[in-house]
């Protein structure tokens, strides 16, 4: 059971993330990250392969067949946050009823 | 894989009713804050790894939990981060990441509480660990890349390249952890990991 008063801690926490992943993941940088950057500039990009699920249909945190990038991004961001959600759920809830 | 099954079991012993819902919202703010790449220098960007503000607010076992979830579902359904690099990735900034965290993060907090206020404590501590652990995981994949490297650069120069960015990317790591335990601990301490389960004899509260 949650008591009430961590329900609206919680219930605050899950917005924001909500509004991070779907709304300000938008103005995110698109220039490569630390680990890119230095592949390229160094050379080592090159040996980097083709994502096998390149064609997925949420690949690069974009939802296949939306046009509008905004919106776009933002639904993945929140699918994402979903399913990172349930699967966390479903772990915790495996993990905690094997406890004796 | 051991250490995924070893993880799996220690945050089962961890696990309370009241922590498991903040767990699986620190991994869910976790991916959130993943997408959200911020620029460091001309070109270049970096995002949260997120390993010091999971060990801080839910403990080092759980921490590598919800960064495996997270890294899990990216390369799974965003197709970021290689299916054959999710181990490594796992091991760089699910293990790396999190356990230098948590280490520094115990060491200065320690240090810290014996002078100042718990809260004021935690966040330094938990800021410093930050900043810490992004150049620490870096050296990890350079590591594996001096190992196993097909590309024919020098170690060297990847370990420079990688180190130096990823100390500004560190910054970066340092203000978010900063912002995000700051408003937690202000509002649940209770709730927060690192400022009920690690010891402080003689300090202050």
């Amino acid at each position: 059971m949650i008591e009430q008063s961590n329900k609206k801690f919680y219930l605050v926490f899950l917005l924001v993330t909500i509004g991070l992943a779907g709304i300000v993941s938008f103005y995110a940088s698109s220039s490569p990250d630390g680990l890119e950057k230095v592949a390229e500039d160094v050379g080592f990009i090159e040996t980097a392969q083709d994502h096998s699920l390149d064609n997925s249909a949420l690949a690069d945190y974009g939802v296949a067949g939306i046009e509008n990038e905004r919106l776009s991004v933002g639904i993945a961001g929140i699918i994402g946050v979903i399913a990172t959600g349930v699967l966390m759920y479903l772990i915790i809830k495996f993990i905690s009823r094997k406890k004796p | 894989m051991a250490g995924l099954a070893v993880t799996l079991k220690s945050a089962k012993n961890k696990l309370d009713e009241r922590s498991a819902p903040l767990i699986g919202l620190v991994a869910v703010f976790i991916f959130a804050v993943q997408m959200l790449n911020f620029p460091v220098a001309a070109g270049t960007s970096g995002h949260l790894l997120g390993g010091a503000l999971a060990v801080v607010l839910v403990g080092p076992y759980a921490a590598t939990l919800a960064l495996t979830v997270v890294l899990l579902i990216q390369a799974l359904l965003f197709a970021d981060g290689g299916l054959t690099a999710l181990g490594l990735n796992i091991f760089n900034m699910g293990f790396v990441g999190v356990w230098v965290s948590y280490a520094i993060f115990v060491l200065i907090y320690k240090i810290l509480a014996k002078f100042g206020s718990q809260k004021t404590s935690v966040v330094i501590a938990g800021s410093i660990a930050a900043f810490i652990s992004v150049p620490a995981a870096a050296s990890a994949f350079v590591f594996q890349y001096w190992i196993g490297g097909v590309a024919t650069y020098s170690t060297t120069t990847v370990l420079g390249a990688m180190v130096g960015t990823h100390i500004l990317i560190g910054v970066g790591e340092a203000i978010i952890t900063f912002l995000t335990i700051s408003a937690v601990i202000s509002t649940r301490k209770d709730l927060v990991y690192g400022a009920n389960k690690i010891s402080t004899k003689g300090a202050k509260s």
